[in-house]
């Protein structure tokens, strides 16, 4: 799925974002826990978090992960918004729970990392 | 990466959640700047990882220790901690002892050291209670 539809279909604000537009995310992780992101998420995904700290930029950089979106509006701190634009990942919150926004994502075709 | 085999080493403070995850994103580059394959990479990374945030959650202190060859590194953590009393247990995944601070960090979901064994050729735990743990991990190529 493209940057773009993520963007769109999450209703999102763009906090950071070092990349195209037209860039192609091949997948998708759902957690509050970073060990799980660690354990299943691939390279080249979104993660969808309800924890709007450094931590899970921090999580994502070393996952390889590209895009992280803060559910329920969580806005972060400035510390948080630094290193995601230092480690050129894109951060987007979208107003949508953790669970609708993985609806509307896998409604379009977007799926979770394989095992 | 270079023929040459070259070492490094990480001190990692307990408790000092503003800088975790540091040594393992320097070790990162240094391995992306050594032109070493992205899967390999992201493998070192997550293991160190996992590493440096269970001496930060633990331990009063510890030291991470890497050693890169061309074949595979090698990285020690060997940390000042309270120790692990039964390994087995803590080695199942969703086994945590920590406490609700870290959890609210979105740390703590008991699959650390599984995590680091996944990604590991070899790796071997040796922890005495009162005194400290030391995981070594090989990764190879």
């Amino acid at each position: 799925m493209r940057l773009k539809e993520i963007i769109r279909l999450l209703d999102a604000v763009i906090i950071t974002n070092s990349r195209d537009y037209e860039a192609e995310i091949e997948w998708a992780c759902a957690t509050d826990l970073m060990s799980d992101v660690l354990y299943y998420s691939r390279g080249n995904s979104v993660l969808i978090t309800g924890l709007a700290k450094q931590q899970a930029i921090r999580t994502s950089d070393i996952a390889d992960i590209k895009v992280v979106v803060f559910t329920r509006g969580k806005e972060p701190d400035t510390h948080t918004i630094e290193l995601a634009r230092k480690k050129k990942i894109t951060l987007l919150i979208t107003p949508y729970s953790m669970f609708t926004a993985c609806g509307k994502l896998y409604e379009k075709g977007l799926r979770c990392c394989p095992e | 990466m270079t023929d040459k085999t070259y070492e490094g080493s990480f001190h990692i403070v307990g408790g000092d959640f503003s800088h975790a995850g540091e040594a393992s994103t320097e070790l990162k580059t240094i391995l992306l700047n050594a032109g070493v394959e992205d899967e390999f990479v992201r493998r070192v990374a997550i293991a160190t990882f996992e590493a440096e945030m269970n001496i930060m959650i633990y331990a009063t202190a510890g030291i991470l220790r890497y050693i890169i060859s061309p074949e595979e590194i090698r990285i020690i953590a060997q940390d000042m901690g309270p120790g692990i009393e039964d390994i087995e247990l803590a080695m199942q995944e969703g086994y945590s002892t920590a406490p609700d601070w870290v959890r609210e960090m979105g740390w703590g979901a008991g699959m650390g050291l599984p995590n680091m064994k996944k990604n590991a050729d070899i790796f071997r735990i040796d922890s005495v209670v009162g005194e400290g743990t030391t995981v070594e991990m090989i990764i190879k190529r």
